[in-house]
Order: C-alpha cells, then sequence, then structure tokens
C-alpha cells in the first residue's frame, strides 16, 4: 500500500490527514498520486504545492512505489 | 543533536546551561516568538502544524548540514507547535563552537533552513478570523 498525508491547507481541502492507496502495477509519479486523490480539486490546492516522499522532499515527478509514505502540504512557515 | 519538538514553553538559558560541550568558546542561540500583530489584525492565538517524522527528519538533516560547513561542536533545537498566544516563545537554536565566526554562521543557517524546509505550517488568530500565514518553498525546489 501506498499511505497518503496531508497538511495544513491540503488536509482541509481534502477534507482527510491520511489515506492508503493500492499500488498500481505500472510506474506512478507523485503526480499520479496526486490526480488519484485530488481529482477536481487540484485546482483549489495550494501553488505551489510541496510534496516529500518517506520524510523527505520531492516534486511531483518523483516515483512512488509500494510502501511509501507521501505526504502533500503548502510551503512552510516554521520559526 | 539535540532536537526537541513539544506543546510547552523553555526556558533558554537553562535549556543551553544544561550542556556541557567541551572545547566551545562560543553559544550562540536564535529564540522565534509569536508576533502580537500581523498587518494590523490583532493575533490571539497561533496554532503550529507540524509533520512529526518528517520534521524530526528535517531538522537532523539541516543541523548535521551546518554541523559540517560551519564546525559546530553541538546543536540544539527546540520548536513548540499547538496552540500558542502572542508573544510566547516557538522555536530555540542554540550552537555552540571554539570561535564566535562559526557559531553565529551556524546559528543563522540552521534558523534561515528551518524556515524553508521544516514541514511547520502557522495559522494566525485574530478577532477577524484565522488566516494561514504564507510558507517558504525549499530554494532547491523552487
Amino acid at each position: 500500500m501506498i499511505t497518503v498525508r496531508c497538511f495544513a491547507t491540503v488536509r482541509e481541502i481534502l477534507g482527510y490527514a491520511m489515506r492508503e492507496l493500492p499500488p498500481s502495477h505500472e510506474p506512478q509519479l507523485a503526480s499520479d498520486i496526486l490526480t488519484v486523490i485530488a481529482g477536481e480539486r487540484a485546482a483549489d490546492l495550494p501553488k505551489p504545492l510541496l510534496v516529500a516522499i518517506n520524510c523527505e522532499h520531492a516534486s511531483l515527478t518523483s516515483p512512488v512505489k509500494d510502501g511509501d509514505e507521501i505526504a502533500f502540504f503548502p510551503p512552510v512557515s516554521g520559526g | 543533536m539535540i532536537i526537541r519538538l513539544q506543546t510547552s514553553d523553555f526556558d533558554p538559558e537553562r535549556e543551553a546551561q544544561a550542556l556541557d560541550v567541551k572545547g566551545a568558546g562560543a553559544r550562540v542561540s536564535f529564540v522565534g516568538t509569536v508576533r502580537d500583530r500581523a498587518q494590523d489584525r490583532r493575533i490571539e492565538t497561533l496554532e503550529i502544524e507540524h509533520y512529526p517524522e518528517m520534521t524530526r527528519a528535517e531538522l537532523t538533516r539541516i543541523g548535521s548540514a551546518a554541523q559540517t560547513a560551519h564546525h559546530l561542536l553541538e546543536v540544539l533545537i527546540i520548536h513548540r507547535y499547538g496552540r500558542l498566544q502572542g508573544n510566547e516563545r516557538i522555536v530555540l537554536v542554540t550552537v555552540w563552537s571554539a570561535h564566535r565566526a562559526e557559531a553565529f554562521a551556524g546559528c543563522q543557517a540552521i534558523v534561515d533552513a528551518l524556515k524553508t524546509r521544516a514541514p511547520f505550517w502557522k495559522k494566525e488568530i485574530s478577532p477577524e478570523g484565522a488566516v494561514w500565514v504564507p510558507g517558504h518553498t525549499p530554494q532547491d525546489l523552487r
């Protein structure tokens, strides 16, 4: 399974913090996961949209495989 | 390196004094606090959300990079999350080095990286409503 986590505005827009997706038989990119989870609401998500895979910054063109945790969130504002 | 993520307040001086860093000739600390005003709105509460597993991993990467680049002897990072009030402390970054130049540069490097890479998000609650604070994107992903 692929674990998907959403934070801040992404969580508020999509309405959940975490879900699991079965992996595809085809190679998948982060953008493919986003299409599955956001659908028509993709246009409402923050821009730029940040991506992390297994707790490291990644991009929408990064590959995602079975067992990965992928997170989507807006630009960060700590400190 | 010590990294703590917590809801409770901290005493910057007590935290720094608690560490006995051999060979240190300089210690520099940065303390970030909650602004009580933003664009003429009075901030009543600041809600800080984070991605716990990644926050710890990212702060470790940031601290390790600064330790290597600036020859830091020790790094302490404490960041709070949850609900905070105006003027409360949010973050402490303290670094130790043999000489002052490395300590100043190392502390600044950690704070700058923390603000653009660590997965925290702030929501300001004021009498007019709640507003997410505009964020930053890591330099290498812009």
